[in-house]
């Protein structure tokens, strides 16, 4: 068990400060400092051991350690290594990012600089998607700031080490989002996402080896380097010794609670606490006095827990234990009692059929077709057959039963399992009400209306 | 009310349309990447900033300044369907966020009541092209959901209330009172 209130916020812990955007208010709390002593004291491949022994894990969604994606990159390449940094933060429930890049730009730039310092990047691309506007002219603010400091440019704080910061902007596609759809995007092109291998470390953007990490990420490493790796693993659930394959969950998280909840926002505490304690010790419970029926663990794409599993540890192995897909973007959102899971259901399934690239055929016709049988049900032409063949869309497409070529239509396959296997009677119910004389059909139906993927 | 002026039509002996500040401003992005296609985004966001569309036209100048076909850059620009291509979009452009955590405190029903009042479907124009109204997959403010984005602004824990009131502010063609 995680004490929650005896912990003091890190990452949030400036984001009150009047002006906390600007370098000046930033270097008032030794801003740079850290960067410039790594820049004097410590080699590259030194940051890069500091951050691996840290077991810092990506803060993105798929929670890849940090530290060993950077020795993937070859050695001794003749250059030039790219950084870019995802801030196209667009899973349904989140916006941890956001608040960093509006409040405390300097912050994510400096653990940015460091991760280029680390990986030998001499250009960062920061790929933010377009329906952010106040952090677009922050973060440009913050890089002309750092420019006019001699913090980004030739010879960084008179070093030898030199760095120039990019801002792309994204066109409202969540699939940009995935590194490698990020890397398309960026390049001037359709954000259809690579076969890998080769993984972008290897071969990115513009077919150099290239490191993408997440905005959070990049904050963690500004404070692991200025607190030292055993302070980073002295928070949250270490790893299990019985399962060689979990790597921990060491650090700080910034978790976004939203929804039906009395107080939305975003929560800083260690990985690890429950989802009891993030909806009552931050959130104030659920809104209107209502109970809960059930709760997203980490952005739509991680599927449902009931309200009957909110012992639900948040860290990157707890909702995988309770049937969910993962940790994702620690975004918790709260459906009060009223919810109907078809709504819920139809709402995810919207979701990923808009945001379907449309490149690999189970995810594009999966997404599609969901989304018409979801509305059908909701249409009250539901039949109670239906619900097996959402499950066999859910259980066929997605990286894990290996019919595509990037996750997201494992995002799409998770809220469909979750919501018919956890909540299948009311699905039932919902069917029977609505359609009392077809329910029980069974022969094929016509579509409804064609759907275009964009 | 949908806007029905301004037919592609218009599009075929217009001769150029990027400005000189246009071009200028994309050229200025080339020493920022190893080759000139990595500027298609950002080239297509210059124009569309300042025509509120990206015509035809418009593709094959991109393309000329970026050393690529035509069909390069339109097979870019097809994928975001943020790009509007037929005809500009309305002085503002709103966004009413529809995603879950939106959904779930009411957006979908402030959406309805907003095409209602104006009589017409996501992503067409007002008659007097001062808003087009859209729908967003998460906006990333779900802390002030429902919310909606209009133009760069970011407007918070929106009502029918509150919605009417910024499409009052919006619009200029008198049709306030006609709720």
């Amino acid at each position: 068990m995680v004490i929650v209130t005896a912990f003091e916020p890190i990452l949030l812990a400036d984001i009150k400060k009047e002006a906390s955007h600007t370098l000046r208010v930033y270097q008032q709390s030794a801003g740079y400092q850290t960067l410039k002593q790594a820049l004097v004291e410590m080699t590259p491949e030194q940051v890069q051991e500091v951050v691996q022994s840290s077991g810092l894990r990506g803060r993105g969604g798929a929670g890849f350690p940090t530290g060993l994606k950077w020795t993937f990159l070859p050695k001794d390449h003749p250059g030039p290594v790219y950084f870019c940094l995802n801030a196209d933060e667009s899973e349904p429930g989140t916006f941890n990012n956001r608040i960093l890049m509006e409040e405390d730009p300097h912050q994510v730039i400096e653990g940015t600089i460091l991760s280029c310092y680390a990986t030998g990047a001499s250009t960062a691309y920061i790929y933010l998607r377009y329906e952010y506007p106040t952090s677009l002219e922050r973060l440009q603010n913050a890089i002309d700031e750092c420019y006019a400091a001699g913090l980004l440019g030739k010879n960084v704080l008179g070093t030898d080490f030199s760095l120039d910061m990019y801002l792309h902007r994204g066109a409202a596609a969540y699939i940009c989002g995935e590194e490698t759809g990020l890397i398309e995007s960026l390049e001037g092109k359709r954000a259809c996402p690579r076969i890998k291998p080769p993984f972008p470390a290897v071969e990115g953007v513009f077919r150099k080896p290239t490191v993408v990490n997440n905005v959070e990420t990049a904050a963690c490493v500004k404070h692991i380097l200025a607190r030292g790796a055993d302070w980073f693993r002295s928070m949250g659930v270490p790893a299990d010794p019985e399962n060689p394959r979990d790597a921990g969950s060491y650090g700080p998280k910034l978790y976004c609670l939203s929804g039906h909840i009395e107080r939305p926002g975003c929560y800083e505490a260690p990985l690890g606490i429950t989802v009891d304690e993030l909806i009552n010790e931050f959130g104030g419970g659920v809104w209107k006095g209502r109970r809960a029926k059930a709760a997203i663990p980490g952005g739509i794409s991680m599927g449902l827990l009931s309200a009957d599993e909110f012992d639900c540890p948040l860290d990157f192995s707890g909702p995988g234990k309770y049937g969910c897909l993962g940790l994702g973007t620690a975004a918790v959102v709260v459906l009060d009692e009223t919810v109907s899971m078809v709504d819920f259901l139809h709402n995810s399934c919207r979701f990923f059929a808009h945001e379907s690239c449309g490149q690999c055929t189970p995810c594009r016709e999966g997404t599609a077709w969901s989304l018409q049988m979801l509305n059908r049900i909701k249409q009250g032409q539901g039949r109670l057959q239906d619900l097996d063949l959402l499950l066999e869309i859910g259980d066929s497409i997605g990286i894990i039963p290996g019919t595509t070529i990037c996750g997201l239509s494992d995002g799409a396959a998770w809220p469909i399992k979750n919501a018919i296997r956890k909540f299948r009677s009311e699905f039932e119910i919902y069917i029977q009400r609505t359609n009392p004389k077809g329910y029980q059909a069974t022969e094929p139906v016509q579509a409804l209306e064609i759907i275009g993927v964009h | 009310m949908a806007n029905e002026n301004n037919t592609s039509d218009s599009q075929v002996d217009v001769g150029r349309v990027l400005t000189d500040s246009m071009v200028r401003q994309i050229r200025d992005l080339f020493v920022r990447y190893p080759n000139r296609q990595a500027v298609t985004l950002p080239a297509l966001h210059i124009v569309h900033e300042e025509l509120r569309h990206v015509p035809l036209q418009a593709v094959v100048e991109i393309a000329e300044l970026l050393e690529l076909t035509p069909a390069d850059v339109q097979d870019a620009l097809s994928f975001y369907g943020f790009f509007k291509q037929d005809k500009p979009h309305g002085r503002t452009r709103v966004w009413v966020c529809r995603s879950i955590s939106c959904a779930l405190r009411g957006s979908e029903e402030i959406a309805q009541h907003l095409c209602d009042r104006l009589g017409m479907q996501p992503g067409e124009t007002t008659a007097d092209n001062s808003v087009t109204l859209e729908v967003a997959e998460c906006l990333g403010a779900c802390d002030f959901a429902p919310c909606f984005l209009a133009g760069s602004r970011l407007h918070r824990n929106m009502t029918r209330e509150s919605a009417d009131r910024l499409l009052d502010e919006l619009t200029t063609d008198g049709d306030r009172d006609s709720v």
